[in-house]
């Protein structure tokens, strides 16, 4: 059974292949963001993996993101059925691992990683209740991970926030070690649009190659299709771990 | 995949009905009439089994059947030019329409209702409405796109909207978001008409190769038939057949309420395996379950296939092993779709179901012996020709006429009465007035709304509210596309029902052209009140010769639509509210115009294209005096199509860098709208068109004219704008400019308004009732 | 067939919007007699047959692995109920 993604009439932009670079995307029942996050992989110049959930073949990819979406329905908890699926332990694996896999987990992608407790902590419902959808002023906190190296350090960037349960939440010990450890790699700016516990939008582990933030990165890389028609901050996320994979680092 | 019937009911067969012709059935419990019942009894040439009383009490209920307007229907496909079915490839009569886009593309689309489950039930009412809508739109062979929602609540002040506006917005926002569809647009309007019978009307779009095209039927003798995706429960049983067949009214004792609940993430599974399904060929026809459930789906695939189907109805996957074989076929649980597959396919189609984990059970075959034969245990419970269930319905000529209190009505003109008197004529006055308008709550911004929707999924929205139409990429490597705009003007209608039918069609057809996209097909969601009503008929009827006239000289055909009767309490319809949705194409979406001017725009030339007549009948202006009467603003289709003309082609050739058409509330709103866009001010004079066009100051602010757009038109382009629009005859006037740095809209001689005061008056009143 | 009762509640110390909205919405409703609401979940697992102490373990651990989310929730109870 092919694992290609049903795609109809993918006219995607022929990657340049210039790096070479491999990136997997994967795809659980529920996922709604991996085509977009598909085409943010091949607008940086990397080719695009599609990767099944139910699959245990990483297929030699050399770097991971969790998109978003509402896999499994949210079904108990965000992310909490997903986080085992085969494809999951196999990239926990390659995260832990000497290669240090980078992997990017957007939105519900974040809600798997924490579930999985490769990052820490949890998110629950916006502190408002609603879904809400909003072009989000964020703040680049550290840009010393595999995906925030081509930002500047305090950058301010407009990415595209769109949930139901961004709220992220753990306890205090755990906060402070975040913030002693410079673990916080994005922070919103102005009005906090969740509740998010010191306003985080978004962390990394000790190691740095996985990176969770519940904004949508992948949204914002084309004029006229991102924040205002013409934000593409996000493209930054998939050409910085590119230069992360051939070595180039801040 | 059989299962265990746990639970043994005396089966009404076939054989059993024939020799007992006494038997009295509940035929009217179930919404049939008399003369209804004894038809089917000739029809069938003894009584019907309880199944198939089921079967067709649903399929005939007004909802299915369209048996009171489909007289009037046949219009939209008669009054057609060979030029408008250029680029039709399925029209009315399928599960949505499909246009042609060109390089291989088409696109389809449809507008329907779900009124009064939401009323009952807002979240699973407008939740399960979006569901409905997107199935129809999979069942076509197309990946949806994106969805729309044009909203009538009641007054925002009534305690009751509160319920059902959270639940609504709740609703459709939790299932579309679920499924990955961007929301594009739509319209928010609260009246008190609609306090008891809300509006939620769905739009969804979905694009396909031509040859990926998928018909509703079922062909090749021989071929399975499958339902597959959620499991039959108790949903909505006699949903189809009570709800849109009976009002609400408290004296009578109300009907157990068949509420259809939702769960997107089996719809979205069901998106992605249908879609597996069509890209490998795997699948004949297809069709959703929507309204009446299994009955629609097998007496529709049979109908419009061979002529015949054998299905054995314990086959299905049950959720409730309690449920009676009559309410097996009337169920309406959400989330399945019937399909039919040659025997060589099944393996595969299995190997599909298997992958997205998907449950399935093959129910029967495609025969030639044009009968739907349904079994229990293989004995048959119903025996059917298919068509007499699903096409060949009673069709009624309902008697209709003009009501004694329309001309009235119409001579009650605004001016005329005593709201329309001391009208605000200083500037402090007509400042105030605007301010009022634009807070108003059909005028007010909606984002509270909008925020609870994701526009940006798919990545391929390249317009969204709140401008003037929802555009959409299709092709990612040429920027080929779509633009789509609902419209609706219940007071209008109300004033006349033909004006205001034809001026739901302009509005939308203006909104489309001024995103710069050329208008192409149409799908109308018709609300009214009960066609058993002689003065509700005569709007129905109106409106829909209004509409047919309309698209034949726009040239835009009608491909699908829908039509929702009965939203009336006791025996207060609602304002006849046809709800017109126009899609246009884009050949780069990149041109898109959006509705408001950037700090870049700064020292453009403002112009106003259309000239200003006395029109306040009708108006949001005389709404906020609590008005209603006269005669809507006069219809104009070839200046609609000039005009349209005029805004795609300055769109395309870069003329124009933001447009933004007049609709309700006329020059005041549009002007606060295209400066509140983007936050950038303005500094205009209404003494041109006022000499122009003898009017005052008021009534050039908030006259309701039609075929009239405002665009911002850069110095250098202004000569060539004035060259293209007066070769066309197209009266204009330059108003003023684009002033960045002033902060705020000035009309000189009258008022200066700040955009600060602009925003806080345009935003506040979302905020204030519903948080 | 007995089922076993399994209930989680968020932590003490994570603040519960939804709680919070409901306990708004009582008094609205005539209900003034309840400070605080607080919203969990209950789950119910089917056993067919005799509930050893073996299935209790495991439906102790499947609370702790699965149903529950121990950074933010409690296991609170964890009972047998027969029908």
């Amino acid at each position: 059974m092919s694992t290609e993604l049903p795609l109809i009439g993918d006219y995607s932009t022929p990657s340049t292949e210039l790096s070479g670079a491999r990136i997997g995307v994967v795809t659980f029942p529920g996922t709604l963001d991996d085509r977009d996050a598909a085409r943010a992989v091949r607008a940086a110049g990397a080719e695009a993996v599609s990767l099944w959930h139910a699959d245990t073949d990483l297929q030699d990819v050399d770097a991971v993101v969790i998109p978003g979406g509402f896999s499994y329905g949210d079904y108990l908890r965000a992310g909490a059925i997903s986080r085992f699926a085969p494809m999951m332990a196999k990239i926990a694996d390659a995260a832990n691992s000497e290669a240090k896999l980078p992997v990017l987990g957007i939105c519900n992608g974040f809600q798997i990683l924490t579930e999985s407790h490769l990052l820490p902590g949890s998110m629950i419902k916006n502190d408002h209740l609603k879904f809400i959808c909003r072009d989000q002023l964020l703040r680049v906190e550290n840009n010393q991970t595999a995906w925030t190296n081509g930002f500047e350090a305090g950058q301010e960037i407009t990415i595209v926030l769109k949930n139901q349960d961004g709220q992220y939440v753990a306890d205090e010990k755990v906060l402070d070690e975040l913030e002693a450890e410079n673990r916080i790699a994005f922070s919103y700016v102005g009005w906090n649009p969740n509740g998010s516990r010191r306003s985080i939008a978004g962390i990394s582990n000790k190691a740095g190659n996985v990176v969770g933030l519940m904004p949508h990165p992948e949204h914002a890389i084309e004029v006229g299709f991102g924040p205002d028609a013409r934000g593409t901050d996000g493209l930054t996320f998939f050409t910085s771990v590119l230069t992360h994979l051939v070595g180039g680092k801040k | 995949m059989s299962q265990e019937v746990t639970k043994e009911f005396n089966i009404d067969t076939v054989e059993n009905a024939a020799g007992t012709p006494d038997v009295e059935l509940p035929w009217a419990e179930l919404g049939l009439k008399d003369n209804e019942f004894a038809e089917i009894v000739k029809i069938l040439g003894r009584r019907p089994t309880a199944a198939e009383l089921a079967m067709y009490s649903v399929m005939w209920s007004e909802h299915c059947s369209y048996k009171s307007t489909k007289n009037h229907l046949r219009q939209f496909g008669q009054k057609v030019t060979d030029e408008m079915k250029k680029d039709l490839m399925v029209g009315i009569g399928e599960n949505a329409g499909v246009t042609d886009l060109g390089d291989g593309w088409a696109v389809t689309f449809k507008i329907e209702s779900h009124n009064s489950p939401s009323y009952v039930e807002p979240y699973q009412g407008a939740a399960t409405g979006i569901g409905g809508i997107v199935r129809d739109i999979i069942s076509m062979g197309a990946r949806p796109i994106a969805v729309m929602d044009p909203l009538r609540f009641g007054a925002i002040d009534h305690e009751d909207s509160q319920r059902v506006v959270h639940g609504v917005v709740s609703g459709i926002g939790g299932y579309g978001n679920s499924l990955g569809l961007p929301n594009i647009g739509g319209e928010t309007v609260f009246d008190p008409i609609y306090q008891g019978n809300p509006l939620v009307n769905a739009l969804a779009v979905g694009a396909l190769r031509h040859e990926d095209l998928r018909l509703a039927n079922a062909s090749g003798v021989g071929n399975k038939v499958v339902l597959f995706g959620a499991r039959t429960g108790g949903d909505g049983i006699g949903g189809a057949s009570v709800l849109a067949s009976e009002s609400f009214d408290d004296t009578k004792p109300s009907k157990r309420p068949a509420v259809q609940v939702g769960d997107p993430f089996a719809e979205k599974v069901l998106i992605e395996c249908c879609l597996e399904l069509f890209k490998a060929s795997l699948v004949e026809g297809i069709q959703d379950l929507g309204a009446a459930g299994i009955s629609c789906a097998t007496s529709e695939l049979a109908s419009n296939g061979e002529g015949g189907m054998q299905v054995e109805l314990t086959d299905v996957l049950l959720r409730d092993s309690t449920l009676t074989p009559g309410e097996i076929l009337m169920s309406e649980s959400q989330e399945r779709m019937m399909a039919v597959v040659t025997p060589e396919n099944v393996e595969a189609f299995e190997a599909v179901m298997a992958k997205w984990n998907v449950e399935y059970s093959w129910l029967g075959e495609v025969t030639d012996t044009d009968r739907l034969i349904i079994t229990w245990k293989g004995e048959v419970i119903v025996d059917v020709d298919p068509k007499t269930v699903a096409h060949d319905g009673p069709v009624y000529d309902r008697p209709y006429a003009r009501p004694e209190w329309q001309d009235a009505l119409q001579a009650d003109t605004f001016k005329s009465s005593q709201a329309g008197k001391n009208l605000p004529a200083t500037g402090e006055e007509l400042k105030a007035a605007v301010l009022e308008l634009i807070a108003s709550p059909n005028m007010c911004d909606k984002s509270w709304i909008t925020n609870q929707y994701d526009r940006y999924v798919g990545g391929n929205t390249a317009l969204a509210s709140p401008d003037d139409s929802g555009v959409v990429r299709i092709d990612e490597s040429t920027g080929l596309g779509v633009a789509i705009a609902t419209d609706a003007n219940g007071r209008y209608t109300y004033l006349d029902p033909y004006a205001g039918a034809q001026l739901a069609l302009a509005e939308s057809y203006r909104n489309v052209a001024t995103s710069g996209a050329i208008p192409a097909a149409v799908s109308d969601c018709l609300n009214y009140g009960s066609p058993e009503d002689s003065d509700v008929m005569w709007q129905l009827a109106e409106g829909i010769r209004g509409l047919s006239d309309a698209c034949m000289e726009l040239g835009v055909p009608v491909t699908g639509g829908n039509v929702s009767l009965y939203n009336q309490t006791g025996d207060k319809a609602i304002h006849p509210t046809p709800v017109v949705a126009t899609l246009g194409k884009f050949d780069d979406v990149a041109r898109r115009t959006p509705s408001g001017w950037r700090e870049e725009a700064d020292g453009q030339a403002i112009y106003l294209i259309g000239s200003t007549k006395d029109e306040l009948d009708g108006s949001e202006f005389a709404n906020l005096r609590g008005h209603l009467g006269g005669l809507p603003p006069k219809v104009d289709l070839a200046a609609e199509k000039e005009l349209g003309a005029i805004l795609i082609n300055a769109s395309r050739d870069g003329m124009i860098d933001s447009a933004h058409d007049l609709s309700e509330g006329g020059l005041a709103a549009a002007l606060s709208e295209m400066v509140l866009r983007f936050g950038v001010g303005a500094r205009v004079a209404l003494d041109e068109i006022k000499d122009r066009d003898g009017i005052d100051s008021f009534t050039a602010l908030f006259s309701e004219t039609q075929a009239r757009a405002v665009v911002a038109v850069p110095r250098s382009e202004e000569v060539r704008f004035n060259d293209m629009t007066s070769a066309r005859g197209v009266t204009v006037a330059r108003l003023g400019i684009v002033d960045a740095q002033s902060g705020s809209l000035e009309v000189q001689g009258e008022f200066t308004v700040s955009v600060d005061e602009l925003r806080e008056a345009n935003e506040g009143t979302m905020k204030k009732y519903f948080g | 067939m007995p089922r076993i009762v399994v209930d989680v509640m968020l932590k003490p110390e994570i603040l519960d919007p939804q709680g919070k909205a409901i306990a708004g919405a009582l008094p609205r409703l005539g209900f003034t007699s309840f400070e605080a609401v607080r919203q969990g979940k209950r789950f119910e697992l089917s056993v067919d047959g005799e509930v050893t102490e073996e299935i209790l373990a495991q439906a102790r651990e499947a609370a702790e692995t699965l149903l529950s989310n121990p950074v933010i929730e409690d296991v609170v109870n964890v009972e047998v109920v027969e029908d």
